[in-house]
């Protein structure tokens, strides 16, 4: 068990530290950002699976040579009465720590996911409310602003896609298009459903800067996916273009009230590693993170060379088995 | 009939926003039929949509008189101002919440798009 726990504790040092930061920093992702996003959950998965196995482990070596031996001679320990060496006090330490961290994090997951259903529930009255049906499209909104917005509405009553009046008299038809169809791969591809994970994954954990580093990766991959779609069913020059006449035309962007649509009552609220530049422009603090927000725009303009069939095999295969090692490690017999 | 309970919702909140006064259901029914949102909506599904309104959260009720006086609970611009605090403002959780087309374009970053699009263009 000692091996085990060991092992575990050493993937979860790689995981939660050199993994993450050489995918963040590594070119091949906007080349294939389906399988970077499979990655990115594996090390989240795998990283907290054998955090807690390694405390897990390492707990019960007292009370068993293997998980299921070590758990049934704890619980007869416990029924018993527990003779306190140092060595227990210790054990009794490390699977506390082992039971606060698994609940902690399952926990806030639950609450990332009662919270954002509660707000996308509001949201999508307050949609319902102050915009009317879209007459072309259908489950699609036009909301009554002036400001060009486009975006989309998860919900278990159906999903919808909402534009605003701006946006609508702002764009051709064909960039109409592109705009719908990058909601709508959001809304197909469940994207939604990583991205909660990954911000229940940063709001557990505030102290660790790799996962604000990971949840942004993460929202630019998905961007980059939508991209992708969108442009299988139009042209990639209309699809750049019309980002850049969105973007374009809202100055205030980005928790940044002051430019061009002034909100009443908004306040300037920066989230956790971003700064504020001088021009009022939120930035990731990470300038190489940055970089890599130019890297999607680039991409739309000069799609990149998807990555070989045989790379993105590769890549599957370390996800599949960052996932299975922490298992096998855990359950296997005696590896001691 | 056409009309449904979401666009009744809505030309019932129009007249709340429009009315500096707290109305009664009887008020909202007349209105309704006067500018023909609904040929005759009954005094019940008006009283429905003005219940599910409240329970939304966008109606306040006031109990003490009778008929019951509903009046809006915040103005229209109010609730325009939440919404697009949620999709433009920084909440934490936006990403999950909604998710942006723009994502993470920033006005520079727009910029240079226009740019790298132009020097496709030229050629």
């Amino acid at each position: 068990m000692l091996t085990a726990s060991l092992a575990l504790a050493a993937l979860a040092l790689v995981l939660a530290w050199p993994a993450p930061i050489l995918l963040a920093r590594a070119a091949w992702p906007s080349r294939a950002p389906a399988t970077a996003l499979l990655l990115w959950q594996a090390i989240a998965l795998a990283g907290g699976l054998s955090m807690i196995g390694s405390l897990l482990t390492f707990g019960l070596i007292p009370f068993g040579g293997t998980l299921i031996s070590g758990l049934g001679g704890f619980a007869r320990a416990l029924s018993h009465g527990i003779t306190t060496t140092p060595l227990v006090v210790v054990s009794i330490a490390s699977l506390s720590l082992a039971g606060v961290l698994a609940a902690h994090l399952l926990l806030n997951l639950a609450l990332t996911l009662v919270v954002t259903e509660r707000q996308r529930l509001r949201h999508r009255r307050l949609v319902e409310l102050l915009s009317s049906p879209s007459a072309t499209q259908p489950n699609t909104r036009v909301l009554d602003s002036a400001a060009p917005l486009a975006y989309c509405l998860p919900g278990n009553l159906g999903s919808i896609t909402v534009l605003s009046r701006g946006l609508v008299s702002l764009l051709d038809d064909a960039e109409l298009a592109a705009v719908v169809e990058h909601e709508k791969a959001h809304l197909i591809q469940r994207h939604y459903v990583v991205l909660l994970a990954f911000d229940a994954w940063r709001t557990s954990l505030p102290w660790f800067p790799i996962a604000t580093r990971a949840q942004h990766e993460v929202g630019l991959l998905v961007e980059m996916l939508a991209d992708d779609t969108a442009r299988r069913s139009t042209d990639s020059r209309t699809l750049a273009l019309a980002i850049a006449l969105v973007a374009g035309g809202t100055p205030g962007r980005d928790g940044d009230p002051s430019g061009g649509t002034t909100l009443p009552g908004t306040p300037a609220l920066a989230p956790a590693g971003v700064v504020r530049s001088a021009t009022g422009i939120a930035y990731p603090a990470d300038t190489r993170s940055h970089d890599r927000d130019r890297l999607r725009l680039t991409r739309l303009v000069d799609p990149p060379e998807p990555l070989t069939l045989a790379a993105r095999a590769g890549v599957i295969a370390v996800a599949v088995a960052l996932v299975a090692v922490p298992t096998v490690l855990l359950i296997a017999p005696s590896l001691a | 009939m056409a009309t449904t309970l979401g666009e009744l919702e809505r030309s019932v909140m129009e007249f709340l926003w429009a009315s500096d006064e707290a109305m009664t259901a009887y008020d909202l029914r007349d209105r309704l039929a006067a500018a023909e949102v609904d040929r005759s909506p009954a005094i019940t599904t008006v009283l429905t949509v003005l219940s599910r309104l409240e329970n939304k959260g966008f109606v306040q009720r006031q109990r003490t008189s009778r008929p019951h006086l509903y009046r809006a609970q915040a103005s229209r611009e109010d609730h325009m101002a939440e919404l697009m605090h949620e999709v433009l403002g920084s909440a934490t959780n936006r990403s999950a919440v909604l998710e942006r087309f723009v994502g993470q374009v920033s006005e520079r970053e727009a910029a240079l798009l226009r740019e790298l699009l132009e020097s496709r263009s030229h050629r």
